[in-house]
């Protein structure tokens, strides 16, 4: 960003943007809804690439890690969701230790990071997941296990009728090392009403997620957008998110999901397009000043969105993934796994210098 | 540094830059940098924020050709149990829903057939007109070439015929990158590049306009992307007959390449705005949401482009290589405005059409 005249960012009139940003002054609510309303993408993209440089220089992340989905029952059945079934539904399934093993033991190199999520299961006990975990940790001793959302929690919570705190406890002596941000959605009340009713509110998720890093555990946050919600909900979620890290310092990688429309039951009369999912990552790098890590997830965004990303805010690329489920039943078109090579290629090709992470981003 | 700012300096005064210039720009500038560099020249070309693009079809009447191109999956060899010639009543056919969906034109490519001669062509071209009238927009310079020596006539004599017969344009397909040392290795039976501008050069003389494309992300290095530009400049300089550039990254799944690294979006977006910045005599530069998808090509209007291309009804030759991206008119439209810019919907020599 050396050539744009000084006046660019002033005739965008984010002057006093860019002068914070410069500084490393804190972003206000007020500046989130001027960034989202800013005509043109690349004045915003280029203080979230500035930001991101500062914070990283020009490494970008991944991690050799695997996803497992335990069960696709779900009790919540989120209008947005493609990948849930009642149960005794047919295509519902919920996988044995065993299979969790075997699908961990086919991973062409053993992973960093395991993903472990799945739907709110109405019969499976807490004792099925430290089964679970112990017997991942077993395998894996050197893998973080990053398993189950707030919302899985709270559930558990429910089934066994024990506090989440019990529930983190466990789970954290049978092998918990952290925990993903799915689940949180948009935080607004209303929206949360109209899309996830029977999902954790808002306030819970937050609390959970500050009780496990009371605990010692770090945790993701995540945001839907791209559906129902308005550009001020949108920046209401990433300021909740921001005051929850200031209270307990936490989360260590945030990850925008653009909601994909393709096969969910919710219909959009204006879906999302590219530039205003690149512009939200953007603005999620400029507004979470305290969270280190913002992730292009190729999952979600398709590989070559994902690239951009990392023009945009973005520092983390995922990783090689393997076999991924619950974007892929909502329409994702991108592939199923990366090669650690691929990444690293992707990663040079724009401009950026790989550097391979475990599951807490320490570089290995 | 200074040496950068320089030449920005001479790309917003509307100065022409040089090799060593491009090159680097391409390798020093800073990805935002770039992008808005190219933007500023496409804003002071096209001051108006309008996105055109055209509404056809992709008609390949034949997948046979002996050109074996190492890039490409479509080809057929012939005798091949998958081998095709379309009648002229499916292609009749082919047109009829173009223009029932507002097409305005169809782009008509096919493989290096050794047994049509050059009356089945232009047979074609004339039961079209006289049949299902339309702008005929067809054929590359390579298929020009392989027909001029496979009838033992010069080129311009083919080009000629093909004209007296119906032919309107010519699309810019086959330039893949126009350095020989590159092309001998991709595809080893295709015209050289002073063959492929030679058929331009001589289209535009008689009054055809054409584009231009070129084809990166395969055996070539940056440098020689930079000399298909310039090659392309020369030949504009001279005749000024191409309506637009289209650079497209290689696909390389199902070729015979298939080791190639995909080059990144970003790479593309830089390519692209280095384009649009060599290229200070070619008024157009579409954007390639076929390769790219729609999320970049989007992204890609703030890198030079102003063209979104063309609806492409019918596509078959990326799909065979790994790529299906679809797209309807609405969505194009939908994109562009999303991208803050207006859609217009144009003919092949980017006259804006009246009604919407």
């Amino acid at each position: 960003m050396n050539l744009f005249k000084n006046d660019y960012f002033k005739d965008m009139d984010l002057a006093d943007i860019r002068d914070k940003v410069e500084t490393g002054e804190r972003l206000s609510y007020e500046d989130g809804v001027r960034l989202f309303k800013c005509p043109e993408p690349l004045a915003v993209g280029a203080l979230a690439h500035r930001m991101r440089t500062r914070l990283h220089g020009d490494k970008a992340f991944y991690v050799i890690n695997r996803h497992v989905n335990y069960t696709n029952v779900c009790v919540n059945g989120c209008v947005f969701c493609a990948y849930q079934r009642e149960e005794g539904q047919s295509g519902g399934f919920v996988l044995s230790r065993q299979d969790v093993l075997d699908k961990l033991e086919a991973a062409p190199l053993p992973p960093r990071e395991v993903h472990i999520v799945g739907g709110c299961h109405p019969r499976l006990g807490l004792d099925y997941f430290e089964d679970i975990l112990s017997a991942v940790r077993e395998r894996y001793p050197d893998a973080v296990l990053k398993c189950f959302t707030a919302v899985e929690i709270a559930h558990f919570a429910r089934l066994e009728g024990i506090t989440t705190r019990e529930v983190l406890t466990r789970l954290k002596a049978a092998g918990l090392g952290m925990m993903p941000g799915g689940g949180a959605e948009i935080f607004a009340p209303a929206i949360r009403e109209q899309l996830c009713p029977r999902k954790a509110t808002a306030d819970e998720w937050l609390a959970i997620h500050e009780e496990a890093h009371e605990l010692g555990l770090k945790t993701n946050g995540t945001m839907l957008f791209g559906h129902i919600e308005t550009i001020e909900n949108r920046v209401d979620h990433l300021i909740r998110l921001r005051e929850s890290q200031d209270r307990s310092h936490g989360y260590t990688c945030f990850i925008p999901l653009p909601f994909l429309t393709e096969n969910s039951s919710l219909k959009i009369d204006n879906p999302l397009t590219g530039l205003e999912e690149l512009k939200t990552i953007a603005i999620c790098r400029l507004l979470l000043d305290n969270i280190p890590h913002i992730k292009a997830y190729w999952v979600m965004l398709g590989v070559k969105q994902a690239q951009a990303a990392l023009k945009f805010g973005a520092d983390d690329f995922d990783g090689t993934v393997i076999e991924e489920k619950i974007g892929h039943e909502a329409g994702a078109t991108s592939e199923q796994g990366l090669t650690c090579s691929e990444l690293e290629d992707m990663i040079r090709g724009c401009g950026c210098t790989p550097v391979e992470r475990d599951g807490f981003f320490n570089e290995v | 540094m200074s040496e950068l700012v320089k030449i920005s300096d001479k790309v917003l005064s509307g100065e022409r830059i040089g090799f060593d210039e491009a090159e680097r720009l391409y390798a020093e500038a800073d990805f935002y940098d770039l992008g808005w560099l190219a933007h500023q020249v496409r804003m002071r070309k096209h001051p108006k924020p309008d996105v055109t693009y055209v509404v056809d079809r992709n008609i390949n009447y034949s997948n046979v050709c002996v050109c074996c191109c190492k890039f490409c999956a479509f080809f057929c060899e012939p005798g091949d149990k998958n081998a095709y010639v379309l009648s002229f009543e499916e292609i009749g056919r082919k047109i009829d829903e173009t223009k029932a969906l507002c097409g305005t034109q169809i782009l008509m490519q096919g493989g290096h057939h050794p047994d049509l001669p050059l009356t089945w062509y232009e047979d074609m071209l004339r039961w079209i007109k006289k049949n299902h009238p339309v702008h005929i927009h067809a054929f590359s310079p390579p298929e020009v070439v392989f027909w001029s020596e496979k009838e033992g006539l010069p080129v311009s004599e083919v080009i000629r015929r093909l004209r007296e017969a119906g032919l309107d344009s010519i699309p810019g397909g086959g330039a893949e990158i126009l350095v020989d040392e590159v092309r001998s290795r991709v595809a080893p039976n295709k015209c050289p590049s002073d063959q492929w501008l030679g058929v331009m050069e001589e289209a535009h003389k008689q009054g055809l306009r054409t584009t231009a494309t070129m084809m990166f992300g395969h055996l070539e290095t940056p440098a020689q992307r930079l000399e298909h530009l310039f090659r392309v400049r020369d030949v504009q300089d001279r005749t000024g007959g191409f309506t637009a550039f289209i650079p497209w990254t290689f696909q390389p799944d199902h070729t015979a390449l298939p080791n190639c690294r995909k080059l990144t979006s970003v790479e593309y977006l830089r390519t692209l705005a280095l384009s649009r910045i060599v290229l200070d005599n070619v008024d157009n530069i579409q954007v390639s949401w076929v390769t790219m998808g729609p999320k970049i090509a989007q992204l890609a209007l703030y890198f030079g482009g102003n063209d979104f291309g063309s609806t492409m009804i019918e596509e078959n030759v990326v799909k065979a290589a790994g790529v299906a991206f679809r797209l309807s008119r609405e969505e194009i439209r939908r994109l562009v405005q999303g991208a803050g810019f207006t859609p217009r919907q144009r003919t092949m020599d980017y006259t804006l059409m009246e009604t919407e």
